[in-house]
């Protein structure tokens, strides 16, 4: 299968804090990676590695190499900002502008960029993608705050999709959900992957399961192992994925 | 227990004294407040929003042109102060966390205790002795220097407010730092930044020190800001030490719509600020 | 799909690259931060502007006079070019001071009350008349002092005091109105809602927990204030107080309106004086030739050096004391 983003020794630091330890993986494109671990463990450095958000952090530095397609992202040409605009990003708390309205979140990542296009349609195409279009095709001028938590992640993941990103980085979409939004984001996570490539943080294992082909278990900034879903949560090799995904620790 | 009931006693005389500076600090609010409105509403007609300021020994006359040359000078003070202030207060929050943006925050609080009558010595540097006559345009930089250090404060306040994760959105969509910071952040703290500016207006606007040497008076209309121009703040000053009773009366109709302008422009800020936070 | 056997082998640690690597910036945000670095440079432009413009007109008369000699001579004969500062010096310094006694007790006394005493909803109601306090205009208290205070003091306020204190020179001589006492009375009242709102804001990041300890060793609550909270805030309150000091040395209108205009040094407080923002803004624009000016701007220089030291040692002190606890007695 073709690799979609491929990652070698990447190591990241927040000033001395050393938080990514020689990190080697390849995600296939149109496959979902799901990344667990305990707290602190750089799940979310590793995610943020992949679009170069962790540079924006102050005293946070990196080295290895990120390709998307095979091209390096810290390539001397490579502009942060359009790379982000490959690859999305879904935060752990929604994150929706609260001065714009429904439909200018979906449309915000084109509007601020000054891009014009065909608004309506795309904010048809990209709602209905993240299963929220009967929810709120009436009341596209209301306040993106005037929506319940759930509703408001999948409006953000909407809003990234707008872009029409290729890979999609999702730092714990559903942790601070109820049962019910988060089955619905899982559902919607398992369609997307005909047309992405998607990476996602969890620390809840179940959800791992449910909706990752792949999975990686970090510890303690290092990736311990790396294989098939069903693999790493049947016969895992290593003793502490063991430990971890039967719940003696974490 | 004799003991405790003294402590006690001690406890309660103590909330007693500090119950008393509560009534000791309102008594000359009240009584401030009560003059104004009680002395200031004898004198007030509307020629005395209209008219220019009568000579001694006649009757009637009014501030409106010391009323229009407070708004004009101090919507010069605007035009140059704001641009800076409320800059100087995007850089401390966006840039700030450096050496040199701690060493800005630090001379902005300390500018913001420097006396008004100071700055109207630095406006009559910059302005009134190049230009070789007193005039709106002096004054207007005095107070748009005055007004620079708070507002930039205030705005990096309010900026800082604006969740962190905001500002990561839209860079993760891919939107540049300078968009993110005008179109997510700056819009998101604008509500917030304006009720800042109003206060900081409104403060402007009762300065009476800075514009003594620099705007200094004139008896009528004005629109040239090359020239002197009157402001209610200096014309209650003239009117309060002048021998003259019926003067005296007008400085209290004068005091009384310079705190209705003042109280409007502050009440209209924390309006906007309890809108906002809705 | 990919195999079990990508594992990430950490060989060895490599080393932390000795440079963060820098973040490539697209042009447009490389402006951004240009513009906004000269924004920021603006306020240290306007720091530079009112030091040099002082020092620019009010440098003749130093050089003229004498730094010393400007400072202690106690004349001020602008016919004679002969610029002595002590008389201004020292009305400011005891209108600032009278101010001082008065507001500071009031002013604590306000704030632990509201913070410590009063029911939440007092607080809400009380917060609003002491902001519009700070917000009233100066040449209204000055307007205020000039037509009540001061007939008020001239009887019955300042013959009472020379009856009952006039063993002290402070409150002998004859009942004016106009004076020291007229002047620090109204800074008093001007400098209150600044140390108050100042003082509620270090009591307020007193932590709770220090309350309770005493509270629950069987203290009254007077006793948890003084042992527990007072000491804690203690370096932020003479923070609040410093402020305030400088807003009274630098207060013009209030005080020109009712200290008398008078160029002398007196015991007596009810006696008509002079400070230097009095000073300057009565002379400055009628000011009879440039020596005149400059002596003028020299005293605005003197001013401007004293309430930047005090505000610089004040903010430092509200800076720590926010930080915690400290034993930056004064």
């Amino acid at each position: 299968m073709r690799p979609k983003v491929e990652v070698r020794s990447l190591n990241a630091w927040f000033k001395a804090n050393h938080a990514l330890r020689n990190v080697s993986l390849t995600v296939p494109a149109n496959t979902v990676l799901a990344i667990i671990g305990p707290s602190g463990c750089g799940k979310t450095t590793f995610v943020r590695c992949l679009n170069r958000m962790h540079e924006l952090v102050p005293g946070a530095c990196q080295s290895g190499n990120v390709l998307v397609d095979g091209q390096d992202l810290h390539a001397r040409r490579v502009d942060p900002v359009n790379l982000r605009r490959r690859v999305g990003m879904v935060f752990q708390r929604a994150n929706p502008f609260p001065t714009m309205t429904i439909f200018d979140n979906v449309v915000a990542g084109l509007k601020l960029n000054g891009v014009r296009g065909d608004y309506p349609a795309l904010v048809e195409k990209s709602l209905r993608q993240a299963a929220l279009w009967d929810e709120v095709k009436d009341r596209l001028r209301q306040s993106a705050v005037s929506l319940s938590g759930g509703q408001q992640q999948r409006l953000c993941i909407a809003r990234a999709l707008a872009v029409d990103p290729e890979v999609l980085l999702m730092d714990e979409p559903a942790s601070a959900l109820d049962p019910i939004a988060t089955a619905r984001i899982e559902e919607l996570i398992r369609g997307l992957r005909e047309s992405l490539t998607i990476v996602i943080v969890t620390h809840n294992m179940q959800q791992a399961a449910r909706v990752s082909d792949s999975t990686a278990f970090f510890y303690m900034g290092e990736l311990i192992e790396h294989g098939p879903t069903e693999q790493i949560f049947t016969n895992p090799r290593e003793s502490r994925t063991e430990d971890y995904v039967t719940g003696k620790f974490g | 227990m004799n003991s405790l009931m003294a402590r006690r006693a001690v406890n309660w005389i103590m909330t007693g004294l500090c119950g008393l500076a509560l009534a000791i600090a309102l008594v000359p609010l009240v009584s401030l407040l009560w003059l104004v409105i009680s002395r200031g509403l004898a004198g007030l007609s509307w020629s005395f929003f209209t008219a220019l300021p009568a000579p001694v020994g006649e009757t009637g006359g009014g501030v409106g042109n010391a009323i229009a040359g407070t708004l004009y000078i101090v919507g010069i003070a605007c035009l140059i102060g704001v641009p800076f202030g409320v800059g100087a207060g995007v850089y401390l929050a966006e840039r700030g966390d450096t050496r040199l943006g701690d060493g800005i925050r630090f001379i902005a609080e300390v500018l913001s205790g420097v006396p008004s009558i100071v700055v109207g010595i630095v406006a009559y540097g910059l302005v009134v002795i190049p230009m070789r006559r007193f005039s709106a345009l002096a004054g207007g930089v005095a107070l748009a220097v005055l007004m620079v250090p708070t507002l930039a404060r205030s705005t990096e306040e309010l900026i800082r407010l604006v969740p962190h994760e905001l500002r990561e959105a839209s860079l993760a969509l891919g939107v540049p730092q300078w968009r993110t910071s005008l179109r997510v952040v700056l819009r998101t703290a604008l509500g917030g930044i304006m009720t800042a500016i109003l206060l900081t207006v409104a403060r402007a606007a009762g300065e009476t020190a800075p514009l003594l040497f620099t705007s200094l008076n004139n008896q009528y209309w004005n629109w040239r800001a090359d020239q002197p121009t009157a402001s209610l703040t200096v014309q209650i000053y003239n009117y309060a030490v002048s021998p003259y009773a019926e003067w005296h009366d007008r400085a209290w109709t004068s005091a009384l719509i310079l705190l209705l302008l003042v109280g409007s422009l502050a009440l209209a800020g924390r309006l906007l600020s309890r809108r906002r936070v809705r | 799909m990919q195999t079990a056997s990508e594992i990430a082998t950490a060989a060895r640690e490599p080393e932390r690259p000795p440079e963060s690597a820098p973040a490539r910036v697209n042009v447009p945000d490389r402006v951004w931060s240009g513009s906004l670095l000269l924004l920021g440079f603006a306020v240290l432009a306007v720091a530079a502007i009112i030091v040099a413009e002082l020092v620019h007109i009010g440098g003749p008369a130093i050089s003229h006079t004498g730094v010393l000699a400007f400072v202690r001579n106690s004349v001020w004969d602008v016919t004679r070019d002969v610029f002595g500062a002590l008389p201004f010096i020292y009305g400011t310094l005891v209108t600032s001071a009278v101010a001082l006694v008065l507001a500071l007790p009031i002013s604590v006394g306000l704030a632990l009350f509201l913070t410590e005493m009063a029911p939440p909803s007092v607080r809400s109601i009380v917060s609003f008349p002491i902001s519009l306090l700070a917000g009233i205009p100066s040449v209204v208290y000055g307007l205020w002092g000039l037509f009540v205070l001061v007939p008020l003091l001239r009887r019955p306020i300042e013959p009472l005091l020379a009856k009952t204190l006039g063993f002290l020179p402070l409150f002998q001589g004859p009942p004016i109105g106009l004076g020291y006492l007229a002047a620090g009375i109204v800074l008093a009242i001007m400098i209150l809602p600044t140390i108050t709102s100042i003082a509620i804001e270090v009591l307020q990041t007193v932590p709770g927990t220090l309350r309770e300890a005493a509270l629950a060793l069987g203290a009254t609550r007077w006793e948890a204030i003084r042992v527990s909270v007072l000491p804690y805030a203690r370096a932020g309150i003479v923070g609040a107080t410093m402020l305030g000091l400088g807003r009274a040395l630098g207060e013009t209108m209030a005080v020109t309106m009712v200290i008398g205009n008078s160029p002398s040094i007196r015991a007596s407080l009810f006696a008509p004086g002079y400070s230097l923002p009095a000073v300057i803004a009565n002379e400055f624009a009628e000011a009879s030739g440039d020596l005149h000016t400059a002596a003028l701007a020299a005293l605005g220089l003197l001013l401007f050096a004293v309430t930047v030291a005090l505000n610089v040692a004040a903010r430092l002190l509200v800076r720590i004391s926010r930080r915690g606890p400290t034993r930056v007695a004064a």
